[in-house]
């Protein structure tokens, strides 16, 4: 049972970066992507019907950790207080601007919302990516199963780490540029004229950028935490995770080339899908690797909730999730195609 | 100020504030789903663009509701640990079934709502807007489920090491708290909605502008005022006081100013409570109600405050009986105004009586006000309990964020919040004068779809 929910968490929580991932994406590469104001309406519209319901995979994803391992969740979010608060600063951020952008026409008022939303998307995927590279180096947990993590210390991995050090600044670039590449193919999926070229052209640029990172960030995760490659010496079919990864980047860079816009996009999901499996194959069954002498691990074992919740909560969550699938389905084959320039939304 | 004041400070702060934003977009989804059905029923084009219009004034207090709620649901894990890791197993399965279940179908068909009203089909729209509604009242539901655990824990077993475990997935989820307290708040929901519409159909009228809209408005805002408001007061307000008597009485006790229990207590209309003399200064008592309302019997003995051990009060008595004290004395005031608006459209004189078209419009802040009392009331009286007779507030909070970094993120969520409520007025204001009738017509201003 608790396996089941270590890897429902995990999928719900790659469904969110595979969601919301482009949308983060498409805040990324905004301001060099689209110019001018049609192109900058156009981009928003491009996210606007589905940005929200992306996002909803963090707090469903956030709600089912909680029920499921609430020791984890206990531990983790008071641990990681202060980025995680500015993660929510962030949101606040981002969200604002994509719909308060559109209510006046000035264009000061336009540059103010198109620069922070760009801005706190950056940030939010610098964070991400350092968020999952704090959980795959581990954390100082003391002897009550609590931390407390400074936003930094002395930049580098080991018993007495902070939020920042060289490994997580890594992830966070990783992060960063995996996403922009992430929301240029959709935008090149999604937008017409220049913005498409323009997107196109970035993607291609922000590819070798993705290869490079990926080359260097697998390896110092080993370097950070020898323990993640147990799991890939014990079951060496593991190693089939990282061949996807290099498999979907090949794909990418074809589809890029032979202008096949839907499959770079699907193969970039597929990119970022496999690389969050591989990480979570990394930990199993460790949801949180304690550094330093003073506490355990937080497992599976220790955090999972009782067998009644979990029994209830597999019930709704199938039914729940099926239902979600649906909706997300409709949403997305309604707004299928291109974004045409006389949409409804934004601007209007 | 101590690290508990800190947190509680946190969690109240941001709750209230995210709470202006859903206590509209709650009820105002159900008036958008009438405005939607009238059109469909009459195919009268105005009341599709009344629903535009007021669809535009949803998305923005939707999208400010959803970004100070999503810091809600991980600040019980970032502020209150120790209660996550004790009730995790319970309250968590609410809060997670309010994403799975309401979030994702309120966002997919808000988003076809908005953008997608020329890709569907009249019926399409009017289902989106349905499923809007229907997405943002289940949510609702779960936080109130959530919250009603906390008020009155049901249907769980307490473990050795301290934590709380699901017994009954049924009794959690109908908890006859949560039932009585969804019903109480949903009207008021739609009880603030309908006086935010009210308000703009009065201001249309009093400046005798944008034709047939302030009429539309004032008239749904007052059908919809006076039946949520009399639903509010009975039966769901008085069920749920009765319900409080029996299962919270020192909340009663404090709420009401009862200092010493008494047989034929009386109710205090106003009046200061002096914690040092334990008595009521400038007393307005109406003999016998009080006995009378949660009894059913004007000789019934009420418990007062010296029935119970003092560390079982709830801390910060002055605030909770004023908080009280303002939620009844609002919600008499909407019950009167919205009687006399409705007396008048039933005459067919509301749109020519100046008189009360000024008190419909000064009046919209005060259901978010009343609201905000309503829920401090039973936060305050829930004190000092986290989890009613079960968890003390004093242990549950996260021990090993300090008070100076609690302090940080508050000032930062001030900061913060007190942009967004700028942005809010400017944003609303500006749309209530652009009217609904403008905003139909390709304006200069757009670049982008003139």
């Amino acid at each position: 049972m608790g396996t089941l929910w270590f890897w429902i968490v995990a999928l719900m929580l790659t469904a969110y970066v595979v969601f919301d991932g482009f949308d983060l994406g498409v805040g990324i590469v905004y301001l060099l992507v689209a110019r001018s104001e049609s192109e900058r309406t156009q981009a928003l519209r491009a996210i606007g019907p589905v940005w929200d319901g992306n996002e909803v995979w963090l707090l469903a994803a956030g709600g089912t950790l909680f029920f499921a391992f609430p020791l984890l969740y206990a531990s983790a979010f008071s641990g990681f207080y202060l980025p995680l608060m500015i993660v929510l600063w962030l949101l606040i951020l981002r969200g604002i601007s994509i719909e308060l952008r559109s209510h006046f026409a000035d264009p000061l008022w336009r540059a103010f919302f198109d620069v922070l939303f760009s801005l706190s998307s950056a940030l939010l995927a610098i964070f991400f990516g350092a968020a999952l590279g704090n959980v795959m180096r581990g954390v100082p947990i003391g002897a009550d199963d609590y931390f407390f993590l400074p936003l930094w210390t002395n930049w580098q991995t080991g018993s007495n780490p902070g939020v920042l050090d060289w490994y997580t600044i890594l992830g966070g670039d990783l992060a960063l540029v995996a996403l922009a590449l992430h929301g240029s193919l959709y935008l090149a999926l999604k937008t017409d004229g220049k913005m498409e070229s323009r997107a196109q052209c970035l993607a291609r640029r922000l590819w070798i950028g993705t290869i490079v990172l990926t080359a260097v960030g697998v390896p110092a995760t080993v370097l950070a935490r020898p323990a993640s490659l147990n799991n890939y010496k014990g079951h060496p079919v593991g190693f089939l995770v990282p061949l996807a990864v290099i498999a979907s980047l090949g794909v990418i860079r074809l589809c890029i080339a032979k202008h096949l816009r839907l499959a770079a996009f699907l193969a970039s999901c597929g990119y970022l899908a496999s690389m969050l499996v591989g990480a979570a194959t990394g930990l199993f069954p460790v949801l949180l690797p304690a550094v330093g002498t003073q506490g355990q691990d937080l497992t599976i074992a220790r955090a999972i909730s009782d067998s009644n919740t979990l029994r209830a909560g597999l019930i709704w969550w199938s039914a729940g999730i099926s239902l979600a699938a649906i909706y997300t389905a409709i949403v997305y084959w309604r707004f299928r195609g291109k974004v045409p320039k006389q949409a409804e939304g934004y601007g209007h | 100020m101590d690290t508990l004041a800190l947190h509680r400070i946190h969690f109240a702060f941001t709750i209230t504030c995210h709470y202006l934003f859903p206590q509209l977009t709650m009820g105002l989804a159900l008036l958008i789903v009438v405005l939607k059905t009238l059109a469909l029923k009459d195919g009268d084009e105005r009341y599709d663009i009344s629903a535009r219009f007021w669809a535009k004034i949803f998305a923005i207090n939707f999208v400010l509701g959803v970004v100070t709620g999503i810091p809600m649901e991980f600040q019980f894990g970032t502020n209150w640990s120790e209660f996550s890791r004790r009730t995790g197993g319970v309250i968590g399965m609410p809060l997670a079934m309010e994403g799975i279940f309401s979030f994702f179908l309120e966002s997919a068909f808000l988003g076809l709502f908005l953008f997608g009203e020329k890709r569907l089909s009249r019926r399409m729209h009017w289902l989106s807007a349905f499923l809007v509604f229907l997405g943002s009242w289940i949510s609702g539901l779960f936080i109130i489920v959530t919250n009603a655990w906390m008020q009155h824990p049901v249907g769980y077993k307490l473990l050795p090491n301290g934590v709380f475990e699901v017994t009954s997935f049924s009794q959690l989820l109908l908890n006859p708290w949560a039932l009585l307290e969804y019903a109480h708040n949903m009207c008021a929901a739609v009880v603030t909605a309908s006086f935010v519409m009210a308000a703009v159909g009065a201001l249309y009228v009093l400046q005798d502008r944008e034709g047939p809209y302030g009429r539309i408005f004032l008239k749904l805002g007052v059908v919809a005022g006076i039946i949520s408001c009399t639903l509010q007061v009975f039966p769901t307000g008085d069920l749920h006081g009765k319900f409080m008597a029996k299962n919270q009485p020192t909340a009663i006790a404090a709420m009401e100013g009862l200092f010493h229990s008494e047989k034929g207590a009386g109710m205090v209309l106003m009046g200061q409570p002096n914690y040092e003399t334990e008595t009521i200064d400038n007393p307005l008592v109406v003999n016998k109600v009080l006995s009378f309302l949660i009894y059913g019997t004007t000789a019934a003995e009420v418990e007062g405050l010296d029935h119970f051990p003092r560390d079982q009060w709830p801390t910060t008595l002055p605030l909770l009986y004023y908080s009280y004290h303002i939620m009844v004395g609002l919600g008499t005031w909407f019950g009167a105004l919205m009687g006399a608006a409705a007396f008048l459209l039933w005459r067919g004189k509301l749109c020519s009586s100046r008189w009360i078209l000024w008190p419909i419009l000064l009046s919209w802040p005060l259901p978010y006000i009343a609201t905000t009392a309503g829920w401090m009331t039973a936060e305050i009286g829930r004190q000092p309990w986290l989890v009613y007779g079960l968890i003390r507030t004093s242990q549950g909070y996260s021990t090993h964020v300090t008070a100076g970094n609690s302090l940080f993120t508050l000032l930062g969520f001030l900061g913060m919040y007190t942009v967004l409520s700028m942005l809010w007025i400017v944003i609303v204001y500006n749309h209530i004068q652009t009217g609904p009738a403008v905003a139909e017509q390709p304006s200069h201003l757009e670049p982008v779809t003139a």
